[in-house]
């Protein structure tokens, strides 16, 4: 019987970090035209399509609207929205759906021109309107005026009461991922950075500061799933999926169970124990760095390290290139690009390593990948593993 | 819980649809309020038409109004012209009562802020009927 195991075998990125001639459904379809492309996949084989808008309202790339633009006449459609770890949902859903048999082969697609339409608003909050009526739970904390940034801060400054992580520990986040991001000719900021630079930098909501925040970039990305048994013919080596998992814990920050802990501690081990594997197999993450203390929390979920030793963790160097777990390769959303909802561009930097094509980025005989996104408000954790070789 | 009249308000305000507006209401008159299932006990805030326990309709119980600090942040930038006047202090409030409330810190020096810090609820008025809960140092 021919096998289905779901494989990754097209990626394709847009254009970034500035590209202000595209919108979001032109960077949905670029990525998706260099991601049928890099497989050779016939774009008729399509039978599944799975997105979430990029551009918001108004933009008109929803998953329905992005399937008739792109000509997908599906037989099966996912508009999973969950924020940035939207396309780590995706991969889930979709290598189900390729198992069961439901499709054969699905195009997800993620594109947005959040610089160019909103500037860099979404960090400083000037989307809002003063007197502007908020509904649902966002209204027990948008009145008082809570940032972004802010509602990362509550989960860094309990980190540091219980555990004593320093702004040093956390910078030194930012400072390797600002290394791999020299190695990428197309990241939005490439000159390297000092511990000192980033706690130096201004404080934006205590305890962070402007360097342990993510860029804001326009960006697309596209991912090709389809068989193992259909991959055999395309162009590309196929990634294998071993492992797709989900959570989700709350969504407002301000029903975060427990500050110091995400959702990761729940679908990292589920996703590995489908895998077959322990973190010590996983040869490079691309964990979700829409703040140096995302990264960090996903560190001890994931359970790369102890509860509370994320901070000694990353000091030791783990991270950067060369060390035990090199992390965001590509320059990650500190370094490179964050055009709102990073999740598709962790996998497919993934499969770039599982395949050798990272360049100089390269982590040598990478086998086995990780890609776990962060969705809302450190709310909504996908785990995607990745394997060069087929499963056993 | 003592409220204060401000009909200045310029920032965003709550929606206040459904629960949310009775809870607004509340705090207009002083009062500080969380729900507590009649079937299984569980307490919550935000309040919400059911139980997230057992899926029971909840009940309103009045809290104390005391808390403490449970983590926090001080802004320094933000961009929302309500929100001008920086710096300015948030935080996450654990009260006795079981549940955790989210809220403005005022009346504090943002250095001198502390993890587990003692605090008390006041209501400041958003308009004629409804306020929003803020905290202070107890």
């Amino acid at each position: 019987m021919p096998s289905r195991n779901p494989v990754i075998c097209g990626i394709g990125l847009s254009d970034y970090p500035v590209v202000p001639h595209l919108n979001s459904v032109q960077h949905h379809a670029l990525a998706a035209r260099r991601a049928i492309a890099d497989c050779g996949i016939a774009k008729s084989a399509i039978d599944g399509y799975v997105s979430t808008s990029g551009g918001g309202p108004g933009a008109g790339d929803d998953a329905v609207s992005m399937a008739e633009y792109l000509g997908v006449n599906h037989r099966y459609i996912d508009g999973t929205m969950v924020g940035g770890s939207s396309f780590e949902f995706h991969v889930q859903h979709a290598a189900a759906a390729i198992r069961q048999g439901l499709c054969d082969t699905v195009l997800i697609t993620y594109g947005s021109d959040q610089l160019t339409r909103m500037g860099r608003v979404l960090g400083t909050g000037g989307f809002q309107r003063d007197a502007q009526p908020v509904a649902g739970a966002m209204q027990m904390a948008t009145p008082y005026g809570l940032p972004l940034v802010g509602a990362y801060a509550l989960a860094a400054r309990r980190h540091m009461h219980e555990f004593g992580i320093t702004s040093e520990q956390l910078a030194e986040i930012a400072v390797g991922v600002r290394e791999f991001a020299g190695l990428n000719p197309d990241a939005r900021y490439r000159d390297p950075i000092t511990v000192d630079d980033v706690v130096n930098s201004r404080t934006i909501a205590d305890p962070l500061h402007k360097l342990d925040c993510c860029v804001i970039t326009d960006g697309g990305g596209a991912l090709v799933m389809t068989t193992e048994e259909i991959a055999r013919d395309l162009r590309q080596p196929p990634a294998y999926v071993l492992g797709a998992a989900g959570t989700q814990t709350h969504w407002n920050i301000h029903q975060m169970p427990d500050f110091t802990e995400m959702g990761a501690a729940v679908c990292g081990p589920e996703a590995m124990g489908q895998a077959g594997i322990a973190p010590a197999d996983i040869d490079t993450a691309q964990l979700y760095d829409s703040f140096t203390i995302t990264v960090l929390l996903m560190l001890e979920g994931l359970g790369f390290c102890g509860r509370g030793e994320g901070g000694a963790y990353v000091e030791e160097g783990h991270l950067r290139r060369g060390g035990s777990m090199p992390t965001n390769t590509d320059g990650g959303g500190l370094s490179s690009n964050h055009p709102g909802m990073r999740g598709i561009f962790l996998l497919i930097e993934a499969v770039r390593q599982l395949r050798g094509d990272a360049g100089e980025a390269q982590v040598p005989d990478a086998e086995v990948a990780l890609a776990c996104g962060s969705g809302g408000w450190l709310s909504a954790i996908g785990t995607v593993i990745l394997g060069k070789d087929r499963p056993s | 819980m003592r409220v204060v009249r401000d009909l200045q308000w310029q920032g965003p305000v709550p929606a206040g649809e459904g629960e949310y507006g009775e809870f607004f209401a509340a705090a207009a008159e002083g009062r500080l309020l969380i729900q507590q299932c009649p079937e299984c006990g569980h307490r919550q805030h935000y309040p919400r038409a059911l139980c997230t326990a057992c899926a029971a309709v909840p009940e309103w119980m009045e809290a104390a109004g005391t808390g403490n600090v449970y983590t926090y942040t001080v802004v320094r930038q933000y961009g929302v012209p309500a929100f001008a006047e920086l710096p300015y202090v948030l935080a996450m409030i654990d009260l006795p009562e079981g549940v955790r409330m989210f809220g403005g810190l005022t009346g504090v020096d943002p250095e001198t802020v502390e993890i587990g810090m003692p605090v008390s609820a006041y209501a400041r008025t958003y308009d004629d009927t409804h306020a929003m809960v803020f905290w202070e140092p107890a």
